[in-house]
C-alpha cells in the first residue's frame, strides 16, 4: 500500500484537537496514533511573538520528503503534519505531527523522528520579536545532535 | 531574465524579497546583484547561502529563461 502524507502550511491558527480527531477517524487496522504538538513559548517576556517564513512549494516539498521517509522507516499507515507560517504568537501551536501505525513503538518513533527533522533542517526561516527588537534564531546545539540520533 | 526572492536574514538586509532582474545565467544574475547592492552581493555569494532554482537545490552554474525563479535561501532555522 502506497501512503501518501498530508503535509500543510497554515498561516493562521489551527485547532490541534480538531486535527486530531478526523486524523483518528475511520480507521480499521491502526493501532496506535501518536500526535505532537509544539507551542510558541513566551520565553518569560522575551518572546513576543515568532515569526516563521516558509518558501511555499519548496518548504512543504522538503516536509513530504523526510514524510515519506518516514513511512517507510517506521512502516506507518498515515502522517498529517501542519506547520504554522506568519506570526505566532506565544501559546499558539506551530507544529503538529501525526502519525499512524499497527503498534505504538512505530507511532512514537516516528512522531520523534519527524520532530527532530522539523526542528533542526526543515527550510523555514525563524525571527524572534521581543523587547529589544526582533532576531534571527537558529537551530540549537541539542536541535542539531537530537536530530543526529537518527543518523 | 529571472524572478529573484530573498530569504530570511537576506531579504531583511536588501529591503526586498521578489524582483525581476535580466540574467541568462546564475553567474550574470550575482554580478547584477552585486552590481546594484555591493553588501548584497558578498552576503549572497557568502557560505550557508543555497540557491534552489525553480525549486530545486543547485549546485554551480545554471541557464535561466524568463519563467526561472531564483531563490536564495539562508541557513534554515528549522521550524
Amino acid at each position: 500500500m502506497i501512503v501518501t502524507p498530508t503535509v500543510t502550511l497554515a498561516d493562521q491558527p489551527f485547532e490541534p484537537g480538531a486535527l486530531v480527531t478526523a486524523f483518528c477517524a475511520g480507521r480499521q487496522e491502526t493501532g496506535a496514533v501518536a500526535t505532537f504538538v509544539g507551542l510558541a513559548r513566551a520565553e518569560q517576556g522575551a518572546a513576543a511573538a515568532l515569526e516563521l517564513e516558509a518558501y511555499p512549494g519548496f518548504t512543504d516539498a522538503a516536509i513530504e520528503e523526510i514524510a515519506r521517509t518516514a513511512i517507510e522507516r517506521f512502516k506507518l499507515q498515515d502522517v498529517h503534519i501542519v506547520h504554522r507560517t506568519g506570526r505566532i504568537a506565544p501559546g499558539e501551536a506551530i507544529v503538529f505531527v501525526a502519525t499512524a501505525a499497527g503498534h505504538r513503538r512505530e507511532a512514537f518513533e516516528a512522531c520523534d523522528f519527524l520532530m527532530d527533522y522539523l526542528k533542526s533542517r526543515a527550510p523555514f526561516w525563524k525571527k524572534e520579536h521581543g523587547p529589544d527588537g526582533a532576531r534571527w534564531i537558529e537551530p540549537t546545539d541539542r536541535d542539531r545532535t537530537d536530530a543526529q540520533r537518527w543518523d | 531574465m529571472a524572478r529573484v526572492l530573498l530569504f530570511g536574514r537576506l531579504a531583511d538586509q536588501a529591503g526586498w524579497r521578489d524582483r525581476l532582474i535580466e540574467a541568462d545565467d546564475l553567474s550574470t544574475l550575482r554580478e547584477a546583484l552585486a552590481a546594484d547592492d555591493p553588501e548584497l552581493g558578498d552576503a549572497l555569494a557568502a557560505p550557508g547561502v543555497q540557491i534552489a532554482v525553480d525549486k530545486a537545490i543547485v549546485r554551480g552554474e545554471a541557464a535561466l529563461t524568463t519563467a526561472t525563479e531564483v531563490a536564495f535561501l539562508p541557513a534554515m532555522s528549522g521550524g
